[in-house]
């Protein structure tokens, strides 16, 4: 989706602003929507590429005025509901609906360091061909699915040069709507900045961007 | 979509707003009114702990783990470590993710690790253009800057203005390479041991090792009194 998640190369968005002695959490609140957001994550109702798909289609204007765990906090709450682990009932009345059971959360506190420490590896250990070789030049397709999709539109179109193989992962464009993992090689592609930005940039600065073979083609 | 998640922030702020009038009835020495988001996220975390969907005491192991426990002091070492030993940086370079794991730094957001070195003519810069992709077990969770719109928008198109944004100026002569974290690599900045710590074993080089370092956007400064 061509949305304003996808910021590279805007302008106008003002200074950075990094702070002195910065918390991790700004408020309790962060801190609770953050953990709130993992803990769900382990009924296996959504996958991380279905929980960004969920951040990015937060109406757009939102997306740019909300706080970083604002749009975690609206991201999940649809998420869970779309995914059957509550109704939007139960969301507005804040307590679950009448007779229904309660269940057992798969996340305790007990396995809290050993599921942390493990992760979730999106590589694959299944065989896959890859269709580029390092060194080949490539182009990035120009393409604007209206689903998830991690090439971004600054690289659409523009030639580069694949710079090495990480080996076969998850494609995020299928996974995100649940249509299987459909996994596939990634690629670190090195585009020279004058290939996307013209004769602005220096010729001495590149940008290396993560590609799956979904998303280049041969030139 | 757009309509029902406008319904849900509205009912989620009525439901909210019933919780502030018990609060205020019941605590009248309350000083501090609680901010919306503050109830709101309260009121769903009760629901998803009366539906049994999660665990009130992992929500606060989560918390404490990234709070106490996991943080840029993990990725210090790992560099004071390739700075000291020739060895471990070749292994960090040729297989990030397993010689992080050295240390035990495995898991969520940094399952596959790339190490990228900086030189006297050559500097790496991390970002994630389309949301906050951080490598986890080295660094914690990122800060806000990292997530914040004029970072991911700027540190493609013009890296060497951020820099300058963060104090650094790079020579012209000197290569910049931007990591887009698009994928689920995560990426960490090896910086160049700073001049002056040659006497340094590897605890006091690490302690001088910082966050903005291992993303790219600063040096590591030589020690200020020459002595540790």
């Amino acid at each position: 989706m061509n949305g304003v998640h996808d910021m590279g190369g805007m302008q106008g968005f003002g200074p950075i602003q990094p702070e002195k002695n910065e918390p991790v959490f700004h408020a309790r609140w962060e801190a609770r929507i953050y953990a709130v957001t993992r803990a769900l994550g382990f009924w296996g109702k959504w996958n991380i590429d279905a929980s960004r798909y969920s951040r990015e289609v937060i109406p757009q204007a939102d997306y740019l005025r909300m706080s970083y765990y604002e749009k975690w906090f609206a991201a999940v709450t649809e998420l869970a509901i779309a995914r059957g682990l509550v109704t939007r009932a139960e969301f507005q009345g804040g307590k679950p609906a009448r007779g229904s059971a309660k269940q057992k959360p798969p996340l305790t506190a007990n396995r809290v360091p050993a599921v942390e420490a493990r992760g979730a590896s999106a590589r694959r250990n299944v065989p896959s061909m890859p269709q580029f070789r390092v060194g080949q030049n490539v182009r990035a397709r120009n393409m604007h699915p209206l689903g998830h999709t991690r090439l971004p539109r600054y690289a659409r179109g523009k030639l580069g040069v694949i710079d090495r193989d990480h080996g076969v992962f998850v494609f995020p464009d299928t996974n995100a709507h649940f249509l299987g993992e459909k996994p596939q090689h990634v690629y670190s592609v090195r585009f020279e900045s004058r290939e996307l930005w013209g004769t602005q940039a220096s010729t001495r600065d590149f940008v290396y961007i993560d590609m799956w073979d979904d998303y280049l083609e041969p030139v | 979509m757009d309509a029902t998640r406008r319904g849900f922030l509205a009912a989620a702020g009525a439901a909210a707003a019933q919780d502030l009038a018990k609060a205020q009835d019941h605590d009248h020495n309350h000083q501090v009114v609680p901010s919306d988001a503050t109830l709101r996220v309260k009121a769903l975390e009760s629901l998803l702990v009366d539906k049994g969907l999660v665990d009130r005491a992992a929500l606060d192991a989560l918390v404490d783990t990234y709070e106490h426990k996991i943080g840029p002091r993990n990725g210090a070492r790992v560099v004071a470590r390739a700075w000291v030993d020739p060895a471990y940086r070749q292994r960090l370079l040729n297989d990030a993710s397993a010689a992080i794991a050295e240390f035990g730094y495995t898991g969520i957001q940094g399952e596959n690790m790339v190490v990228v070195e900086n030189t006297p003519k050559l500097h790496n810069l991390v970002v994630c253009t389309l949301c906050s992709c951080y490598p986890w077990p080295v660094l914690g969770l990122p800060p806000a800057w990292y997530k914040s719109a004029p970072y991911r928008s700027q540190a493609v198109i013009n890296p060497r203005g951020v820099m300058r944004e963060f104090g650094l100026e790079l020579a012209d002569d000197v290569e910049v390479r931007v990591w887009d974290s698009t994928a689920e690599l995560r990426y960490l900045v090896l910086p160049e041991r700073p001049t002056g710590t040659e006497s340094f074993n590897e605890e006091a080089l690490a302690a001088l090792v910082t966050r903005d370092s291992m993303i790219g956007v600063a040096k590591v400064s030589p020690p200020a009194g020459g002595k540790v």
